[in-house]
């Protein structure tokens, strides 16, 4: 939404208020445009098809993420956890259970969600750093669990020997499987905006605004809490099953607070209170660990740099600091 | 007939005693002023009806059932709610959503994942009820933390109506507000209580206000009721000359 409409007095006819995501009709064709032509030009410009996968599932996470984070007001940093469910599950699936992709997919998404459907209610059971806390904890158990539990998966070394299979006789290579990641990125935004901009999506916002408030007008704050980070487990766990599909491998740096973290920055990095902000944040992560690395292992210092920066200069983020709306 | 009956209640924080011996007989229909000065027990007596905690000694009676020991989230279900001395709203959010949610509580749609035409006309319309009821339409769009204090503290009157309260709490409606926010409140109070029927308490220091305003008056000083009556009977009360207007005037 532009300042003048903001500030306009308001009559009956007027659009209502999407405020919460500013995204206009035109912004949302060209980025599809963009991603779908992305396998024909990314070449062009010094980037390779699998990078833009690795974007396109960091952001999903990212965007995961930032339902508890930027929409909730719930500050996770667990959900490693839920992305390491998801790529084991859809690994061992592959490994062990089936040749179908598109169950193995189903089964980790179900395995991370239903992890964080169970475990939610017990970290927000607690407020602030507290709540932190155990989302840590509970999501260091199962980085434990994997690196022990070699026989199953692999331990320290990670889990290998499983591939992608072809689905309906099509080949998933890099291009075909770019196109799949797509899909799912786009089915997991659309069920992330149409929760957004329902009562459910609404009432996650409120309680990020003023939890008092709500309580008092007879809502049980706890309660959506858990939902919203239900639902996040299971968009996160979607994007570890696409990694675990991307790198025909998973190890236990995919579900260590490492992880975690790095999602947080991404989410923050973008803009968390911006709907695409992830996409911008995992964009520029992305990018930064792909060109970075080649140069030096400490690659993480320009991130931490970039970081440092964006907080105390663009505190809503890249997407916040190029939006045309004003908040002071 | 009376909506709110406080029988004989008294609340102690351990050795201090907040209230003693309160007992308030509030008409359906009645606009009710409390007054006293500070530590009177004015916020306390709010925080027992509304159901922050409940009183050491006496019963509560509202429409009929005891409430004496009910939750605050059970209460407003059944018609009592308040406004705080902070005011609380979606600082963040506009005007618009602010009430929407408000809205989509008091229809009782929050775990509504998805929006239909059918529900969006709805809400849509219950919205614009609310915004028509407190009169802030005209800023619908405005982020509610950019407001002036006196259009949030309306916000909030706002949120507050979206569940159809039969009995309305207000605590200090116009405080720290100009004269020109303070003529929209107390227009906005009595037209809610004349026009809507809606039960009105509210906490006030203002004079002014409160004997322009309220049907009765209940003057509380330091934890006991000093009177009550209309605003010519506590205006001549002596006791409350003594305790209260004597420091004011």
């Amino acid at each position: 939404m532009s300042d003048i409409s903001s500030i306009a007095p308001r009559d009956a006819s007027a659009t209502k208020p999407t405020r919460a995501m500013p995204t206009s009709r035109t912004g949302l064709i060209i980025l599809a445009v963009m991603l779908i032509t992305l396998p024909f030009w990314i070449s062009y410009v010094g980037g390779y098809t699998d990078l833009a996968s690795r974007v396109l599932i960091y952001a999903l996470a990212g965007m995961g993420l930032n339902l508890l984070l930027g929409f909730t007001g719930g500050l996770s940093f667990g959900h490693a956890a839920y992305f390491g469910l998801g790529s084991y599950g859809v690994g061992l699936m592959l490994k062990y259970e089936t040749h179908s992709t598109l169950l193995a997919l189903l089964v980790g998404t179900i395995v991370g969600g239903l992890a964080a459907t169970l475990l939610g209610p017990i970290a927000v059971r607690r407020r602030g750093i507290y709540f932190s806390m155990i989302t840590i904890a509970i999501g260091q158990m199962f980085f434990f669990i994997a690196v022990r539990w070699n026989a199953l998966t692999g331990g320290e070394d990670g889990l290998a020997g499983f591939s992608r299979q072809p689905i309906a006789g099509i080949p998933l290579g890099s291009n075909n499987l770019y196109y799949l990641i797509l899909i799912f990125f786009g089915l997991g935004a659309a069920v992330l905006w149409t929760i957004l901009n329902a009562p459910l999506g609404h009432t996650f916002v409120a309680i990020r605004e003023n939890r008092k408030r709500l309580t008092f007008l007879g809502i049980n704050v706890d309660r959506y809490i858990a939902i919203s980070f239900s639902i996040s487990g299971f968009i996160v766990a979607l994007a570890g099953g696409l990694n675990a599909l991307l790198d025909n491998f998973t190890s236990p740096d995919n579900l260590k607070y490492t992880l975690s973290g790095n999602l947080l920055i991404i989410a923050v990095l973008g803009g968390m209170r911006n709907f695409w902000g992830p996409l911008a944040g995992a964009l520029v992560f992305i990018l930064v660990q792909d060109y970075v690395s080649n140069i030096t292992r400490n690659w993480m210092t320009v991130i931490g740099l970039i970081f440092i920066v964006s907080v105390m200069y663009f505190p809503k983020g890249i997407l916040g600091f190029f939006g045309r709306r004003s908040r002071s | 007939m009376s909506l709110l009956q406080l029988d004989h209640i008294s609340r102690r924080f351990g050795a201090i005693k907040a209230l003693t011996d309160i007992s308030i007989d509030v008409a359906q229909g009645e606009l009710r002023a409390i007054i006293g000065p500070n530590g009177a027990g004015k916020t306390t007596l709010f925080n027992l009806i509304s159901g922050f905690f409940p009183p050491s000694e006496g019963k509560i009676i509202f429409d009929g059932s005891e409430i004496t020991a009910v939750s605050p989230a059970i209460l407003v279900k059944r018609g009592i709610i308040r406004t705080f001395q902070i005011t609380e709203i979606f600082l963040d959010l506009t005007v618009y959503e602010n009430l929407r949610v408000a809205a989509e509580t008091a229809m009782g749609l929050n775990l509504v994942p998805f929006m239909s035409r059918a529900r969006r006309q709805a809400i849509e319309s219950k919205v614009d009820e609310l915004l028509d009821l407190v009169k802030i339409g005209g800023k619908a769009d405005r982020i509610a933390g950019e407001l002036s204090h006196g259009d949030q503290r309306v916000v909030e009157v706002g949120i507050a109506l979206s569940r159809q309260p039969k009995l309305l709490l207000l605590d200090e409606p116009t405080a720290g507000m100009g004269d020109e926010e303070t003529h929209h409140m107390t227009g906005l109070i009595r037209s809610l209580n004349k026009d809507q029927k809606i039960t009105i308490l509210f906490i006030e220091h203002d004079m002014n206000i409160v004997f322009g305003v309220a049907d009765r008056i209940t003057v509380l000083d330091n934890g006991t009721m000093l009177a009550e009556g209309n605003a010519a009977e506590i205006a001549a009360n002596p006791r409350v000359q003594a305790a209260y207007l004597g420091q004011e005037a």
